[in-house]
């Protein structure tokens, strides 16, 4: 759509500006102030420059949170989106029980993620939850709380289980929106349904699809509460991600300026990656 | 044919209605039914935690709480995003572009590297343990959520709406709110319901703003289990009334939600 230059427009965009500067602006100004200053408690702080960035870059413990949040991510995007299509390809476009297939999909998306966590965590107990128990009467020597490859299969299964349904969403939107000319085409050229996907669905659910990446990995990358409350990061520390690590050095310790620091390299990731994303897919858009 | 097009999808639901239905069948057992042993169905059915739950003030007002900061997060941040969504939708202007790209960017933002800032922002301008608090921290990602999601239905209706209006001698305030708002209320109602939706589920931010009058139900859950041991009957039946306001947005904006995306644009 065409639009008109028109410089009053700023004025309808004023309330949001405020807001969210307000939300943003003032705590990313703290978290910066924190992240170059040194406190021993009492309210009085030190200039320390760049030390605490230097701090954690050195340590192995953010490597290695960053290292199992990377893996996590990967993942999880490797498995909700395919599974997420394929789901998507297989739905009926029309009839009465596609809302309430729909409905009962979304119902993962809506529930707390503490109640999620919580769940997942009685849900897979080994000796009075249903998949603990079940993974271990067909022979599996399955312990979520003890055993770190365990613990990640529940993780990452209980992720697949919160998110694939905002991927099956979005692709079902994507599918929908081909109007049925384009089948009846493909029909008369005589396409396989490989072709019918690779030439026609596909490239109609490539905006979708790059909105449910960008979606998946901003979340995963966030992702705090569902492992707290199912793993505690453990056993050990093997599924502590970067924002339980956070959490543990800024509200656990105290550590305010590695906490600071922390943060800010990590907010510098997704905004890193989610831009360059957003790039690309304006210069698709645009061509 | 018929009973194959839904095999996929029906053993998908089947397993996300798994750990639902482990949740649901438990708050119907007593805790010593649950610690005793293994049982697919609720051996001595109770609703004793149901009539715990409505009975006792710290378990509803938990309820209430969560939904009165959830639903003024709604508000604002739904009527905050409109102007700022026609904006962008209809007009260029200086920066609109880097302005809509730093929108999303807080919708990036992890909670986890706000919490204790925003601890201390909203304690010092007074608003700590407040309904209002939550609403305001919460529109921090629900904002760029809305102005994104009713930008991509604004842009989906023509311009040229705007200028029969106009011709027709409407004033900018009567086309907007009797022309422009009734035409885009499948938007509305979806931008609602995802504001709903992320309000409700979002936790950390919540429990780290309040402490007695504005706690949110999830966390008077996580403090019960803390101090009265492990009462996993009554925290299933917690756990399963949050499903219900969340599935009751949900079947009301149903044959929108998958629209509400396609039309979004980046």
């Amino acid at each position: 759509m065409n639009k008109t230059v028109n410089q009053k427009a700023w004025f309808f965009v004023l309330p949001v500006i405020i807001l969210v500067a307000f939300n943003a602006l003032i705590p990313l100004m703290t978290v910066v102030n924190y992240s170059m200053q040194e406190t021993f408690g009492d309210n009085t702080f030190f200039w320390s420059g760049v030390r605490w960035f230097e701090e954690i870059l050195r340590s192995d413990r953010f490597w290695s949170s960053l290292g199992r949040q990377l893996f996590f991510t990967f993942m999880i995007l490797i498995i909700e989106v395919p599974l997420g299509v394929a789901i998507a390809l297989t739905m009926p476009k029309k009839g009465p029980w596609v809302s309430v297939c729909l409905v009962l999909m979304a119902l993962p998306l809506l529930i707390p993620w503490n109640v999620v966590g919580a769940m997942w965590n009685i849900f897979a107990l080994p000796d009075i939850g249903l998949l603990g128990k079940l993974l271990n009467s067909i022979g599996f020597d399955y312990n979520y709380t003890r055993q770190t490859g365990d613990a990640w299969f529940t993780l990452i299964l209980m992720d697949v289980w919160h998110w694939t349904s905002l991927v099956v969403l979005l692709a079902y939107a994507g599918l929908v929106s081909i109007p049925d000319a384009y089948y009846q085409a493909a029909l008369i050229d005589g396409a396989s349904k490989w072709k019918i996907f690779r030439f026609i669905q596909l490239p109609k659910m490539k905006r979708v699809l790059t909105i449910a990446v960008l979606l998946r990995f901003m979340d995963s990358f966030n992702i705090y509460t569902e492992p707290v409350v199912l793993t505690g990061g453990g056993p050990g520390n093997s599924t502590t991600l970067l924002s339980i690590d956070l959490v543990k050095i800024a509200l656990g310790q105290f550590d305010l300026g590695p906490a600071a620091a922390m943060s800010l390299i990590y907010f510098l990731i997704i905004l890193l990656t989610s831009w360059i994303f957003y790039t690309l897919m304006m210069r698709n858009e645009e061509q | 044919m018929r009973i194959s097009k839904w095999l996929v999808p029906a053993l998908y639901i089947f397993f996300l209605m798994l750990p639902i239905y482990w949740l649901v069948s438990m708050s119907f057992k007593t805790t010593n039914e649950i610690l005793g042993g293994f049982s697919l169905f609720p051996q001595n059915f109770t609703t004793e935690n149901y009539v715990k739950i409505f009975t006792d003030p710290t378990w509803y007002w938990g309820y209430i709480n969560s939904l009165a900061y959830v639903s003024m997060n709604t508000v604002i941040s739904v009527a905050v995003a409109l102007p700022a969504a026609y904006a962008f939708s209809r007009y260029r202007f200086l920066g609109d572009k880097h302005l809509f790209f730093w929108l999303l960017t807080n919708r990036m933002a992890p909670a986890a590297v706000f919490a204790l800032p925003f601890l201390q922002l909203y304690s010092s301008i007074g608003l700590f343990d407040t309904y209002l608090a939550v609403a305001l921290a919460h529109t921090l990602f629900n904002i760029p959520l809305a102005v994104w999601i009713l930008e991509g239905f604004m842009s989906g209706v023509p311009k040229e709406l705007d200028e029969t209006a106009y011709v027709d001698g409407h004033s900018f305030p009567s086309f907007f709110f009797k022309i422009f708002l009734p035409t885009i209320a499948a938007g509305i109602g979806v931008a609602i319901f995802f504001c709903f939706m992320f309000s409700w589920v979002e936790l950390l931010l919540a429990k780290t703003l309040t402490s007695v009058e504005a706690k949110p139900i999830a966390a008077v859950m996580t403090r019960t289990s803390s101090t009265s041991g492990y009462e996993l009957g009554l925290l299933a039946a917690a756990g399963s009334l949050t499903i219900i306001p969340g599935a009751i947005v949900i079947w009301f904006v149903r044959n929108y939600i998958a629209k509400g995306f396609a039309l979004g644009r980046v």
